[in-house]
């Protein structure tokens, strides 16, 4: 079913601050549309090394490829081919839906052509051209990070990187939001998400579970509640977060 | 049982938009209440309102024998307040946050460690260090203990679990429990369903609205249909196939299941597997389950967005 030409390559990344090690010897490959589950506890360091991969931050050591691209000596060009949101940071709020778009098309170096044909495609999609001109603070969230993935993968990256992006968001949105994950996935586009969400974690063709800067699993979610002998994904999480040894 | 809050045709409006939309229900005393819905239900007004930091546009709201409104003072010393967005002193560190709250109560911490003890000890470690500097987990631990600081008899607790891993997410809830137990009356929001099952009674809220009030066990057994789980290989596909069925009435994923309920009354599961067999293969296997609250949850949600 999945390519198997290899979009993320991280092969023994280490991040240090000062004494403190965010990332241990993190190695692993994500494939090109694969849906990738990048899943820890709060300060287990995922957020550390999506900047590296982002091309945002240096690795201490570590050979990092991102969409065929150094991190080290070409996060410009890295940077053109993958897309990024958040919980936290999508959309300009004082901005329109459509400025928003322009502006996002714009920063990636796309033609204003390209931008407005693309642009009534993508708000016919989500339903979404009655807001056209819309400040993003009158919409509600869901809607919000509906537009803030579909403007994340506007460019059509190598791959998109989703930091919590269904937080608080209700149940009927959440669901819809991973109709568009799947969607950009059979397109080819390689989607690397977190969420604290574990019946997402299902959704994932692959997840790795970070505990304290270090993976501690890497698998197919039915072969971690294989090996765990759990029910989900809730209690495979819990089990390693939590370290109990008898299981291991 | 004794009412303990009690809120009447309350209504919040900001301009045009009406936040909380008459909404009326009570709280029994020692009773831990959850409010569950998304983002941008109205929880976070109905909880400023209720601590005093937002007046009403309409309605009444009680705790204890004082008026929300009128009696603000008496109201503010009875309540513990935990806001959604992290709100300690970031450059103070964890004991003089804790000081801090404890003198604006006039009281002092060690009158208290019988209610916060046990969470104390998760914290005392990092007793020197600034507020700002915590994980999540024990910035919440934190919060936690300043607003138990003085002894409240109501705590407010607006999304303490939201961007919280599942770990520390059992934790808190462990936490909650005990406090219950020492008689606290407890309001906690979340927008995680599956939370939902660990309050004695919840309100379903959405857009401002409540659309039911009732304990976890009720709500699940009030929901109406035949519900089915379907397990298959595909299952993003045997989705969009199940929605193209005319007798389709919802059809949403689970993890690695379907939940599918039909138009039709009654038990459909043959003629479901019939529908399947043509349309996507054989290799499906299908059972009627109980609903859980999140299938409550989505059922209302849509029936209203249809209405």
């Amino acid at each position: 079913m999945k390519n198997q030409e290899v979009v993320i390559n991280v092969q023994h990344l280490y991040k240090k601050f000062g004494d403190f090690i965010a990332n241990k010897d993190l190695s692993f490959r994500v494939y090109k549309g694969e849906i990738f589950g990048f899943l820890g506890a709060n300060g287990a360091g995922k957020t550390t090394a999506i900047k590296i991969l982002c091309g945002l931050s240096y690795p201490s050591s570590g050979e990092i490829k991102v969409a065929g691209f150094d991190v080290y000596k070409e996060r410009e060009q890295l940077k053109r081919k993958i897309g990024y949101m958040s919980q936290k940071f999508s959309l300009y709020e004082d901005l329109t839906v459509y400025e928003n778009i322009r502006f996002y098309g714009g920063i990636y170096g796309m033609r204003m052509q390209e931008i407005k044909s693309k642009a009534n495609d993508l708000l016919q999609t989500l339903e979404l051209e009655h807001a056209r001109n819309k400040r993003i603070s009158e919409l509600p969230l869901g809607w919000k990070q509906k537009l803030a993935f579909s403007v994340a993968i506007f460019h059509q990256p190598d791959v998109v990187f989703l930091d919590e992006p269904t937080g608080g968001v209700d149940p009927l949105t959440r669901r819809q939001f991973w109709d568009l994950i799947y969607e950009a996935s059979r397109k080819g586009i390689t989607v690397f998400v977190t969420t604290h969400y574990m019946d997402e974690a299902e959704y994932c063709d692959r997840v790795s579970i970070m505990v304290d800067g270090k993976i501690e699993a890497l698998d197919t979610p039915d072969r971690l509640k294989e090996k765990y002998r759990a029910e989900d994904m809730d209690e495979v999480f819990l089990c390693l977060a939590r370290k109990k040894k008898e299981y291991v | 049982m004794q009412t303990f809050v009690q809120i009447e045709k309350l209504s919040k409006s900001f301009g045009d938009v009406e936040a909380v939309k008459n909404l009326s229900f009570e709280i029994q005393k020692g009773e831990l209440f959850g409010l569950i819905g998304p983002d941008g239900a109205g929880k976070t007004t109905l909880f400023r309102l209720l601590a005093t930091l937002l007046l009403p546009t309409q309605g009444k709201m009680r705790i204890g024998k004082s008026d929300v409104v009128k009696e603000y003072r008496q109201i503010r010393s009875m309540l513990g307040y935990m806001p959604g967005k992290f709100s300690l002193y970031q450059d103070l560190s964890v004991i003089e946050n804790l000081e801090f709250f404890a003198s604006v109560f006039g009281t002092k911490i060690s009158d208290h460690m019988d209610l916060i003890g046990d969470i104390w000890e998760q914290i005392k470690e990092f007793r020197d260090r600034p507020a700002g500097k915590l994980s999540g987990g024990m910035k919440q631990k934190l919060a936690l203990c300043c607003a138990l600081i003085h002894q409240p008899e109501l705590l407010l607790l607006d999304e303490p679990t939201t961007g919280v891993d599942a770990v520390s997410r059992v934790e808190f809830w462990e936490m909650l429990q005990s406090l219950k137990e020492k008689g606290i009356t407890i309001l906690v929001s979340t927008p995680y369903m599956d939370e939902a099952n660990l309050c004695d009674r919840v309100a379903l809220i959405q857009e401002g609205e409540v659309f039911q009030i009732n304990t976890p066990a009720e709500i699940i057994s009030d929901f109406q249909k035949e519900l089915y789980e379907l397990k298959a290989d595909d299952l993003y596909h045997l989705q969009s196939v199940l929605r193209s069925y005319e007798y389709c009435n919802s059809v949403f994923m689970f993890g690695k299941v379907l939940h599918y309920t039909d138009k039709r009354e009654g038990d459909r599961e043959e003629e479901v597997k019939k529908f399947i067999k043509e349309k996507y293969s054989n290799s499906v296997q299908i059972k009627q389950i109980k609903a859980n609250i999140e299938d409550c949850f989505m059922s209302f949600s849509q029936s209203k967005s249809q209405a």
